[in-house]
Formats: structure tokens, C-alpha cells, sequence
């Protein structure tokens, strides 16, 4: 089959700033074409300028062998060229024929909407591509894959051939990507064409038929998955060689300082969401915490934290009981916090660099002095981390959300790992980061763990489980229903685990 | 980086003013009137020095009620209860003010101190409802402002704090003794409240609590966003209670210039609609102390200058025209300046990035 896509010289410029230049691309018809890259390579600048989101400054688009010119998402969708986000577009409060239709309404005389008919055909769609969406549905009621199905029936509503997902596994649990796999492959055998961005090597190795690199805004290689291998991809895209994680020393300390027993926590509407958890973690060691997400694995960071108060039974955190201490109290005693949303918990947005170089450090020295905040130090201190995180910035004044996902966490790593904490509570660590970047925040992690800290690693990355964890824990229906060694067991057994089916 | 940002703190309210100018103008025209001309007659007549006096004396109250705003403003939180705030205070001070005989300046401070608490206190009820029983503050402190109202008004009754001076419709409190009163002082051939050092005061402590200490830093990281100063450790429903009691305790303050230095009683005849005002100011002034002055005194002077637009045939609610217009290109002007900045400091970080790219090459 020949190029459904061909993109050729493309360059777009911002005062200042590259963002693509001499970009090349061929797309076969039917395959799944995967696009990887750091954060700020480039990628989504390609993605929307093919959706007609972005006008490039120079170079040509071909779809179907035919010049075309993209103005809007319109023209885009007219040559069926549809786009996933990353993010999700949908309204909570409407059904999921109505997230489908919404915008481009089968209507009769232009105003009464034909709902029987868009049902008929959101039906056809889903039978054909096996996607499993009913209808009726609310979409308040749906789990992250069911949106990421509706998001996707909503693009092959409007007749789209060449579908693009912007990293559409950032957001999901493993089994959950299996599905997403499962039904991409079917839209390819069908005769339609994916093109989807991610940075996650294994799973573009297996998946995608095609491999384009992309580092510094442009597009450095395209690879078959059979004749290249992870080390090779992560070295092109950052253009060297990955720094590699220290293994360190192992020192696990005696002494527990994370200590959980028999604890339960019901939620006000009486829904139990952990029951009889027990865990240790000792100084010194990192212990994962595997689980598909919503086992309780945020209520059972925010009991650590003080920020929730167990319903019943103890957690004991560096020797303060955790329900009755203030999360300033726990903070203070040495406990570092890495938020799983970052831009939620962890960040002021709309603050500098500095301000959020403070934030969770305001109650003790070197930040605060007495009842002052110590701007000298906080600037002082965010230029280490900038530097010693390779945040891209151009300074410490520039407000969080002037700055990319990847370099947002780096800085919240590099905040929390700052004063030489005794636990660290950290959350999806490198959850949307790139491969540089995750090197990085490992190393650290490593680091800080030879230092004698403990580390609760709560991670959907099996990776990183695997790579780092001392020990894994497994949550499932808010307990803990199995510790592994990560030596000793395979992934396969892990995800198992996960799922709640009891392992040998 | 400093300079930019002072450039488009200042840009966006002159650029709001100038729009309303230019609006206003158009009004003008329609009527027949010859815009410069009224603003040449305004300018004489709000710059005479009789009016600069009571324009500064005004400026007093609307800063402090523009400070209150502004922290609920940095909050997120709409202290419309201003007006209830305000006249719990002027009216406490007032009565316990009249029921006291100290030493001048302790006299005075005793004034000020009820004034605080009775603005602070009546706040409190609107934060407590807000914390425990998440009801808009806007709503409560509305239903505050009447009850606010109606209180005074029971507790001004003659056999109770009020008394009805002789050849007087309007009951007031008792005066307060001398010992209790403000001096003014001479400027511009008139009297000027001394209490401006009291609103000069707060406006710098406002501004040192705000950006200097712990418990500003909280403070604005709890109306940045609630979740992440909870995440870090501050107590972020105590923080929304304390603010809110914070603001109130500054709208106690707004009727005192005239009531120390001025009536020396509080009455009826006490001016309300300081919580609009007040929230407009915070707004124009961008939450800044000096801002909030700037804006408080433009609203003085257009408010003492527009009796003389009636000589020139054109109406005197012109001015309130402008007001609006103010405030509604204010909020325009604010968000573009806002997403300017995001722009320019993303472009800034994306050229980091290259040269980062570059170096390493």
C-alpha cells in the first residue's frame, strides 16, 4: 500500500523559538505509525499542524499524493484526518451519543438533531471496530479507557481515515493499554491509518509498524520495531547516550519509618475504600506500590500525608501518628511529597519558579525564617535544582505554568528531594516525563535511597517497579494483597497480582 | 523581569482608563457636549484645593475598603459584606468610644482596636459558613449586610445607644469625648483626617504581611490553589477563615477617618455601598497598595468633581458611566496583560531550550 501521509520540509517558527524544522514524514496506509520524542522535540507542534491547529511557515503536506493545505481542524476532518487528545474533550453531563454527535449533529431542516440515525451509526462503528461504548450512557460514569473509546468513536464519527492519539497511554493502567492495543489493531485492519505520539519505548516497540525519532524539532530517523531496540530509540531522541541509574549501596535500616496497622478509611458516603491495610517501609529502602489505579493508592498517600484521617487503626509516620498530626507537622519531620497531579498538588501555577521552589518547605529553615519567607534562599535554592534537574527554564522567575509537564515535575522532584528527606511519598514520578528526564528523577531516587531514605514508590509504570523497587507491594480492593520481589517475579505475575487474582 | 512586570501592572489601568475615556466621549458627543471641555472643567474644578481636601479625606475610606477587597481578593474570596463590616465597626467604635473615658492616644487606640474586632467578628460569621457549611460567601455576606443594617438600626432606638441631639431628625450615638477623637491637619487651606497615616499604615502592613511573611506566602498559596497549599502543609480552611475575619477587620476601619476626625458620633447619615466600591477599587488597583490608591483617589475625584458637569448641561451620573466602564474594561485589560505575560515567558523558556540544545551540542 502506498503513503496515505507524506509531510516534507515542514517548518514552524515562533519569535525565537524552532519549534519544527525540515520535518519529514511517511505514513503507510493501514499501519500504526508511532512518534516518540523528549518533551519539547517537537512532536505535538507536528501533531496539530497536521490537524490544522498550527499553519506551518514552510513545507508541504500530502494526503492521499495530494497537496493539500490544513486552516482549521475542519479542513482536517473534511480529508479524514481526525485527532484524539490528550487530554479529553467531553462533557461529563451529557450521554455518550451526544458527546459523539456533539458539533457535527445529523440534524433534519438544521435544527431537530436525528438521534435515532447517529445512534445507528455510532452502533455500526462500535460493531465494526469492536469498541465497547454503549450509547445511553452518561459519561460521568466512565472510566479514563471508556472515555479514551468514546473520544476515539467520536473521530470515526466524522469519517476519519488516518486517526492521530496524542499520548493516548499516558493516561491509562496496563490492562487498559492491552484494550487501547487491541482496538487500534483492529482500526488498522480495517483500513485505517494511526498515527500516535508517546514516549514510552516498549510500548511503541510493540506496537507501531513504523518508528519516527523526533529530537530537537525535527525528525531524525524512522524505524521498523524488528530492526532496532529500546537502547537505540531512547539514544536517538536524546541524541547520546541515556545517563544510567546508580545501582547504589543497600542499607535497609532496622528501623521502621512508615509503619501501617490494620488501618481502614471509609469515605463520608460510607464507601470503604482501604480496608485492614498493613505496611512497612524501612529507611533505606524503595518500596513499590503496584495496583491498578483506584485501589486506594490515593487515600492511602493522603493518610501518609495527614491529609486524610484513617477511620480506624494506625499509621505511624517517622514516629508522629498520622491521623491526629497536621500535614505541616509531617512535612517538618522530614517527609517529602511527590503529588501524582502535579499541576494540582504540587504546584502553584500561576507563582515563579521560586515561590513553588518554597511551597511545602514554608515552615522550617532554610525557606522560612521565623515568621519571614526567605526569598534569597528560595531563588538560590531553585537555581541547584534547576540546575542539578536540568529544568529548561530561562530563570527561576518564570511562572510554573510557563514551563512544559516533563520540566514541572523535575522541579517538584528536585524541590521535594531537596533538605535530605527520611521518607519520600512519591506518586507517578515520572508519569508523562521523558526518557532523560526519568533517568534523572531515578538516579535521585536511587541517591536519596543510598542516603538511608525510604522511598514509597506508587507507580503505574511496571518499569519502574521493577527497576528500582526493593520490594513491591500490591493493592487490590485497599489491601495489601501481596509483597514480591521484584528478583523473583516476572511482570506477567505481577499484573496478575494487580487484578486481584490470588498468586502461588 | 521586574521592570516588565511593574510596565504591565501599569499598562492594563491606564489602558482601562483611557477606554472609558474614549467611551465616555462618544456619550458626550452624542449629547452635543464637547468632551474636552467637560474633562477641562472637571480637571479645574476636582484639582481646586477645597475639593482636593475632601477628595483626600474620601480616599481614606475607599483605600481601606479597596484593601479589605483585596484580601479577599487574593483569597478568591468576594467580600461584598464590606458595607456591614464597615458600619459594625464605625458603629462599636463609635458606642464604646462614648462609653469610655482614657488617656487620648490610648482612648483613640481602644476606638480603632473595637472597630477591628466588630468588623472582624461580624466577617467571621460569613467565614464560618464558608469553612463548615460551604456557603458562598457572596450570599451570606449580602443577608450579613442587611442584618448588619437592621441591628444598627434597633440598637440606635433612644432608649438604647441612640440619642436624638437637640434641633436633630437623625438619632445618633453618644459623641465621643475629645480624649477619643483624631486631630486633622492643615493642607490645601483645609482638614485633613490624620487618620491617612492609620490607612497609610495598613496599606504597607498589608503589603509586607502579603509578600514578606509566612503567613502571606500561605495565604496566597491558598488562593493560587487549595489543594496544593493543603498538599504542602498549610491548613487551608483556617487559612480561608482567617482571611476572611482579616478582610473584615480592615472594612471596620473605613467609617473611622470620619468618625474620629469628623461626626465623632456614629448615624444613619453614614454613607454605604463601600463593599462595591471597595471590590471595584481592589480590581483597578490590582490587589496592590498602591494601586488601591490611585484608583481609590480617581474614584474620589470623580465623584467630587461631577456636581460641576450639571453647569456644563450634561448629568452628573456621566461619572458613574465612567466608573463602570472602568471596572468592566479593567477586568478585559487584566486577562490580556495575563495571557501576554504567559506567552512571553513560554517563548522565553522555549529559547532556553534551544540554547540549552545548542550548548550541549
Amino acid at each position: 500500500m502506498g503513503n496515505i501521509l507524506e509531510v516534507a520540509g515542514v517548518e514552524k517558527k515562533y519569535p525565537g523559538v524552532v519549534a519544527n524544522r525540515d520535518v519529514s514524514l511517511l505514513v503507510r496506509e493501514g499501519s500504526i505509525h508511532a512518534i516518540i520524542g523528549e518533551n519539547g522535540a517537537g512532536k505535538s507542534t507536528l501533531m496539530k499542524t497536521l490537524y490544522g491547529l498550527i499553519r506551518p511557515d514552510a513545507g508541504s503536506i500530502k494526503v492521499f499524493s495530494k497537496e493539500v493545505s490544513l486552516k482549521s481542524p475542519q479542513d482536517a476532518i473534511a480529508l479524514g484526518i481526525g485527532m484524539v487528545h490528550q487530554h479529553f474533550k467531553l462533557a461529563d453531563n451529557a450521554t455518550v451519543l451526544e458527546n459523539v454527535i456533539l458539533g457535527g449533529e445529523p440534524s433534519r431542516f438544521g435544527f431537530v438533531i436525528k438521534y435515532d440515525e447517529a445512534r445507528k451509526k455510532l452502533l455500526e462503528i462500535a460493531e465494526t471496530y469492536h469498541l465497547e461504548i454503549d450509547p445511553n450512557e452518561s459519561v460521568a460514569n466512565l472510566g479514563v479507557g471508556e472515555r479514551q473509546r468514546v473520544e476515539i468513536a467520536k473521530v470515526l464519527f466524522r469519517g476519519a481515515k488516518i486517526l492521530i492519539l496524542d499520548e493516548p497511554t499516558a493516561v491509562l493502567v496496563p490492562q487498559e493499554v492491552t484494550e487501547l492495543f487491541e482496538n487500534l489493531r483492529e482500526l488498522v485492519d480495517k483500513g485505517l491509518t494511526v498515527l500516535f505520539i508517546s514516549h514510552k519505548l516498549d510500548e511503541v516497540l510493540s506496537i507501531a509498524d513504523d518508528i519516527t525519532i523526533m529530537r530537537q524539532g525535527t525528525t531524525v530517523a524512522t524505524k521498523k520495531p524488528a530492526d532496532t531496540n529500546k537502547k537505540e530509540l531512547a539514544e536517538l531522541m536524546v541524541g547520546g547516550e541515556l545517563p544510567k541509574p546508580i545501582p547504589g549501596v543497600q542499607n535497609i535500616s532496622e528501623k521502621s519509618i512508615l509503619s501501617i496497622k490494620d488501618a481502614f478509611y471509609s469515605r463520608h458516603d460510607g464507601r470503604e475504600i482501604l480496608h485492614n491495610l498493613n505496611l512497612d517501609l524501612h529507611g533505606g529502602e524503595i518500596l513499590g506500590l503496584a495496583g491498578v489505579e483506584g485501589n486506594g493508592q490515593s487515600e492511602l498517600i493522603e493518610l501518609i500525608m495527614g491529609l486524610l484521617p484513617a477511620t480506624s487503626g494506625s499509621v505511624e509516620v517517622l514516629g508522629l501518628d498520622a491521623s491526629t498530626a497536621h500535614t505541616k507537622e509531617i512535612r517538618n519531620a522530614g517527609v517529602a511529597y511527590i503529588p501524582q497531579d502535579r499541576q494540582r498538588d504540587g504546584l502553584l501555577m500561576s507563582a515563579p519558579l521560586w515561590e513553588n521552589r518554597i511551597l511545602g518547605h514554608q515552615f522550617a529553615m532554610p525557606m522560612a525564617r521565623g515568621m519571614w519567607v526567605n526569598k534569597a534562599a528560595a531563588a538560590e535554592d531553585s537555581k541547584r535544582v534547576v540546575e542539578e534537574f536540568d529544568v529548561r527554564t530561562p530563570g527561576v522567575n518564570v511562572l510554573a505554568s510557563a514551563l512544559s509537564g516533563g520540566n514541572q515535575q523535575k522541579f517538584i522532584v528536585g524541590r521535594e528531594l531537596s533538605g535530605d528527606p527520611k521518607l519520600i511519598v512519591a506518586a507517578q514520578p515520572t508519569r508523562g516525563v521523558d526518557v532523560g528526564a526519568q533517568a534523572i528523577i531515578w538516579d535521585h531516587l536511587m541517591k536519596a535511597r543510598s542516603a538511608g531514605a525510604g522511598v514509597l514508590l506508587v507507580s503505574a509504570d511496571l518499569e519502574e517497579l521493577f527497576s528500582l523497587s526493593d520490594r513491591i507491594a500490591v493493592i487490590y480492593g485497599g489491601t495489601i494483597v501481596s509483597i514480591l520481589n521484584p528478583l523473583k517475579t516476572t511482570p506477567e505475575d505481577l499484573g496478575l497480582a494487580m487484578t486481584g487474582a490470588k498468586s502461588a | 523581569m521586574k521592570k516588565d512586570r511593574i510596565f504591565w501592572g501599569t499598562v492594563a489601568p491606564l489602558a482601562a482608563v483611557v477606554s472609558s475615556l474614549f467611551l465616555v466621549s462618544i456619550i458626550l458627543i452624542l449629547r452635543g457636549a464637547n468632551p474636552i471641555t467637560i474633562f477641562q472643567v472637571m480637571i479645574s474644578y476636582g484639582f481646586e484645593p477645597r475639593n482636593l481636601v475632601s477628595e483626600l479625606n474620601q480616599t481614606v475610606s475607599y483605600y481601606l475598603a479597596g484593601v479589605a477587597a483585596a484580601i479577599g481578593f487574593k483569597m478568591l474570596l468576594f467580600n461584598i459584606g464590606i458595607d456591614g463590616q464597615y458600619r459594625m465597626g464605625a458603629f462599636f467604635g463609635a458606642v464604646v468610644g462614648a462609653a469610655v473615658s482614657l488617656p487620648p492616644v490610648l482612648h483613640v487606640l481602644l476606638i480603632v482596636i473595637t472597630a477591628m474586632l466588630a468588623g472582624g467578628l461580624w466577617a467571621a460569621i460569613a467565614g464560618y459558613l464558608k469553612v463548615r457549611r460551604g456557603v458562598s460567601e457572596v450570599i451570606s455576606n449580602i443577608m450579613l449586610n442587611f442584618i448588619a443594617a437592621a441591628i444598627i438600626a434597633f440598637l440606635l432606638g433612644e432608649d438604647l445607644l441612640g440619642i436624638l441631639p437637640e434641633g436633630s431628625q437623625n438619632v445618633q450615638t453618644r459623641p465621643i469625648p475629645l480624649s477619643g477623637q483624631m486631630p486633622t491637619f492643615k493642607l490645601f487651606d483645609g482638614e485633613i483626617y490624620s487618620f491617612i497615616f492609620v490607612a497609610i499604615f495598613v496599606g504597607i502592613a498589608y503589603w509586607i504581611m502579603l509578600n514578606k511573611t509566612v503567613f502571606g506566602f500561605n495565604l496566597r498559596a491558598t488562593g493560587l490553589s487549595f489543594r496544593a497549599a493543603r498538599s504542602s502543609g498549610v491548613n487551608a480552611p483556617g487559612m480561608i477563615f482567617i482571611t476572611t475575619v482579616l478582610s473584615g477587620a480592615i472594612a471596620g476601619l473605613v467609617g473611622l477617618g470620619t468618625l474620629l476626625s469628623d461626626t465623632h458620633s456614629y448615624s444613619m447619615a453614614f454613607p454605604s455601598g463601600f463593599a462595591f466600591t471597595g471590590l471595584s477599587l481592589a480590581l483597578l488597583g490590582r490587589n496592590h497598595p498602591v494601586g488601591i490608591f490611585f484608583a481609590a483617589f480617581l474614584w474620589s475625584f470623580l465623584e467630587r468633581a461631577a456636581p460641576v458637569l450639571e453647569y456644563e448641561g450634561v448629568p452628573p451620573e456621566i461619572v458613574i458611566v465612567m466608573q463602570g466602564t472602568i471596572v468592566l474594561a479593567i477586568v478585559v485589560a487584566y486577562e490580556v496583560v495575563a495571557r501576554i505575560n504567559l506567552r512571553q515567558q513560554q517563548r522565553a523558556v522555549g529559547k532556553a531550550n534551544v540554547e540549552l540544545v545548542k550548548e550541549s551540542k
